[in-house]
């Protein structure tokens, strides 16, 4: 009975074929490693996110007058309330952990090289619109960092030249962040975005799914096929990876929960504690830190003394990311096999981005922003010195099947 | 590469389990989700009982109050009035209020009220039809509702009658009497509409 | 115009050394704050009513909430409410008209339901037993963690006015006073050092309560969330062994 069901819907609908294609016969190395975990559980905090947030929709009041109101009514009079809250406050925490922690597996491993530099371009615009995503959302509580940080960023749009004020005022639709700032960022914030990761999401995983997934030895196991046209060193998704996935998602849990129910505020990285006063716009904070995931760009923002250049060097800080699989000139795609400048380099540009990041929670000192000069020129150095790293590099020889 | 399970049962076994310590986690999981459409704590305490003062409603008038955003009919019912509610006994469905649902238990008799305190009526204004406000006609015999009308309330929506009881009359659309909400006299001017005896205490 | 607004913000970020040192670098006392005390909570909401609440709003704060995460009974409950006509289920508002206040104060008593989460249990405990007499300002008190505070010392009676020793950096027209420690009042208070070092203790634990109820929902639930996930890791674990069993290389 359920069988002829299933057999007249899968006549109908590519079902079994879907389900073949991307789990039960999508073949994948078999070496992956403890770097592996976050594409999968990138997508549970995406859908968490989700649903957390259709949640604190249905009691947020999308106003300047009564969204800081609202938010605290989420926290004590909704039941259950301050959980669907401290889920979405801590998820995007975590998910920002998960996407720079899948975003360095890429460049250890050098997923971005051919033929999945199409993969890499989707990711680069996911992290940009996740960021967009991310400080929209963080206006909505209406409290003092939401207000000012938001001010903040707004105003660096005002650098641009020529259009700049009109682009600020433009994006703020009102001569200060406002009432209808918080209900365009609320309506951005909640549906457009949400679809437009929702479709770069897919595009990122059809584009993987094309070529197959990299490994920790960069090489490609298409090459090396049976009789029956399986790669050698490829095993199913599903179950293989779905059941390990699985245990990865029991560990990253256990850590969210801990984070959630005894430590919520994350000692004020996760929700920073001068936004637990309604937004004043007649008075700025005494020290407005960027929430920990922007601090390394602005970190960057700061270091630079012009306004301008400051704002051109956070973008292209991001944005250069987009043209890696081009600066990386060399073949080789495992950090395993490439040479030791290659492997200073890259760890010189991820102590630099922690150091910013550090940096740029911490109010401005001289010998701070000295630091975030010096740490600046280490994570743009590094795309330098790997287009000239890359071209001639003693690298090892790369086995022809996994290690 | 993959080969077929050494030990078939034990794989079955670790399966059915991780199968379900999931729906167990999903199951858990859901709760906060389905608890928060719960009236709120806001919702809750604005739905606290209400106190009203009856002592200056004279004899045949009606007073309104919100109690859960609902109106609620509190009338000082006259002599006559009383007087008529045996009489239309078998004109209305329900004369007993025997429907448990439609009233507390101390309010089920034919002035639908505690029997120490009948001439008051206090009832919930919503038609138990379609949710319409019935309208108070306190008059006899008036043209529009024809010679039987003893007075009671007309929902205007669909032509629903009751009486002064909020008892429903037969052949109307509504199916049952309107309710009557929990009440307690706090004093005897004092009537706490949505309280219990414990209030009084 | 934004654009100057702008620059003059940059340039005060980048010119201000550490803003949060600048306000006072009083050291912070401990306020031991444990919320599974309830009595302990409990006394310290009767003195946030009994004090507070007569200038201060809590106004994101249900009475009925209060009664339910304490275990209080109705009548501990009525204790807390300002007069018979309140409800539980009505939140923490104060009867000082703002414009009484501002007239009085020059501000209005800014809403305290969630003081303690901006500034710490910490910061606000040192607060509360840190006034000390300064006959420069309105009302002759100061405060060594918040300089220039606009509200006068409650609890003078009970704790007297402690004095401050100031020590005095740089010469001519550089001096400057700082304040490094507060001593004991020259004419005691009511109560004992200890005894009102307990009831800001209090005061300030009931504050913390306040400014996140849910902490206690929390606590209560975090155990069992925890060993449930545990147990879902360790099965899947046993569920990946089993599995790859199957794959040899």
């Amino acid at each position: 009975m359920i069988k002829g069901l299933g057999k007249w819907v899968d006549d109908r609908l590519p079902v079994s074929h879907f389900w073949n294609a991307h789990l039960a016969k999508y073949y994948v190395p078999y070496n992956f490693n403890f770097w592996y975990y976050f594409g999968s559980l990138l997508i549970v905090v995406f859908v968490l996110q989700i649903v957390t947030g259709i949640w604190l929709t249905m009691s947020y009041k999308p106003s300047a007058e009564n969204a800081f109101a609202s938010v605290e009514y989420i926290m004590r009079d909704v039941e259950w309330g301050w959980l669907l809250r401290y889920m979405h406050s801590t998820g995007a925490t975590f998910f920002f952990i998960a996407v720079y922690l899948h975003i360095f597996r890429g460049m250890m491993y050098g997923s971005y090289k051919k033929p999945r530099e199409l993969i890499w371009i989707f990711g680069v615009s996911i992290l940009l619109v996740l960021m967009a995503e991310a400080f929209m959302g963080y206006l909505l509580p209406w409290g003092q960092m939401s207000y000012w940080g938001a001010q903040v960023i707004i105003s660096l749009f005002s650098s641009v030249p020529v259009v700049g004020p009109d682009l600020a005022l433009w994006i703020r639709g009102d001569y200060v962040i406002s009432d209808a700032t918080l209900n365009r960022f609320f309506a951005l914030h909640v549906i457009a975005l949400p679809l437009v990761l929702l479709f770069l999401i897919g595009g990122h995983v059809m584009a993987l799914h094309e070529v197959g997934s990299n490994n920790p030895d960069g090489v490609e196991i298409k090459e090396h096929k049976d009789s029956s046209g399986k790669p050698v060193d490829g095993i199913p998704f599903h179950p293989y990876y779905t059941v390990k996935d699985l245990f990865g998602l029991g560990v990253f849990m256990f850590i969210f929960a801990v984070v959630l129910f005894y430590w919520p505020d994350g000692g004020g990285l996760v929700l920073e504690h001068p936004n637990f006063t309604p937004a004043d716009p007649l008075k700025t904070p005494e020290h407005i830190a960027p929430v920990w995931y922007f601090a390394p760009h602005y970190a960057i923002l700061r270091a630079v003394p012009d306004k301008f250049l400051g704002v051109l060097a956070m973008t292209v800080a991001i944005l250069i990311l987009f043209v890696l699989p081009w600066i990386d000139r060399n073949r080789i795609r495992s950090i395993r096999y490439r040479s030791t400048a290659f492997k200073v380099n890259l760890f010189a540009f991820a102590g630099a981005f922690i150091g910013l990041g550090y940096l740029g929670t911490q109010p401005p000192t001289a010998l701070g922003t000295l630091s975030s000069q010096i740490l600046s020129a280490v994570y743009f150095g590094f795309f330098i010195a790997l287009f000239f790293i890359s071209r001639r590099e003693r690298t090892k020889p790369v086995p022809e099947r996994l290690q | 590469m993959a080969d077929s399970p050494s030990n078939p049962a034990r794989r079955r076994f670790l399966t059915g389990a991780a199968t379900a310590v999931g729906a167990v986690g999903v199951g858990f999981a859901a709760v906060p989700f389905l608890s928060s459409f719960q009236p709120s704590a806001k919702a809750e305490a604005a739905g606290a009982p209400v106190d009203v003062n009856i002592g200056k409603l004279s004899p045949g008038q009606m007073t309104t109050v919100s109690w859960r955003g609902k109106p609620v009919f509190l009338v000082n019912r006259t002599e006559r009035m009383l007087e008529s509610l045996p009489e239309l006994n078998d004109k209305v469905q329900d004369p007993e209020s025997r429907v448990v649902d439609q009233q507390p238990s101390y309010a089920s008799n034919i002035y639908r009220a505690r029997e120490e305190n009948k001439r008051y009526l206090v009832v919930v204004g919503i038609c138990t039809h379609l949710g319409c406000a019935p309208t108070y006609r306190p008059e006899v015999a008036p043209e529009d509702l024809g010679q039987d009308w003893k007075g009671g309330f007309f929902c205007p929506c669909h032509g629903s009658k009751f009486d002064i009881s909020g008892r429903v009359y037969k052949g109307v659309p509504a199916p049952t009497n309107l309710e009557v909400p929990q009440y307690v006299y706090l004093s005897e001017d004092i009537i706490r509409v949505g309280g219990t005896e414990e209030d009084a205490a | 115009m934004i654009r100057i607004t702008f620059l003059m913000f940059l340039i005060g970020l980048l010119a201000t050394p550490n803003a949060k040192a600048a306000s006072s670098d009083y050291p912070l006392a401990d306020a031991e704050v444990d919320l599974s005390d309830k009595a302990a909570l409990y006394r310290g909401a009767q003195t946030f009513m009994g004090n507070c609440a007569s200038c201060h709003s809590a106004n994101m704060m249900r009475f009925s909430r209060i009664g339910e995460d304490l275990g209080l009974t109705d009548d501990q409950l009525a204790v807390l409410l300002p007069t018979q006509s309140h409800k539980p289920g009505d939140v923490i508002e104060t009867n000082m008209p703002a414009d009484y206040a501002k007239e009085t104060f020059g501000i209005v008593p800014p809403d305290l339901t969630l003081t303690a989460r901006v500034n710490g249990a910490d910061w606000l405990y040192t607060y509360l037993v840190s006034f000390y007499e300064d006959p420069e300002t309105l009302w002759g008190v100061n405060n060594a963690v918040f300089p220039l505070v606009s509200m006068p010392h409650v609890f003078a009676a009970q704790q007297g006015l402690k004095q401050p020793v100031y020590e005095t950096t740089g010469e001519g027209e550089d001096a400057r006073k700082k304040l490094v420690d507060l001593e004991p009042p020259a004419r005691p208070g009511t109560m004992t050092e200890e005894a009102f070092e307990q009831k800001m203790k209090d005061l300030t634990a009931y504050m913390v309560y306040m400014s996140e109820p849910a902490a206690l929902k929390r606590h209560q639930y975090g155990p069992y969330v925890l060993a449930f996930l545990f147990i879902f890791t360790l099965v899947m674990y046993l569920l990946k062994r089993e599995y790859w069993r199957d794959i040899k290389h």
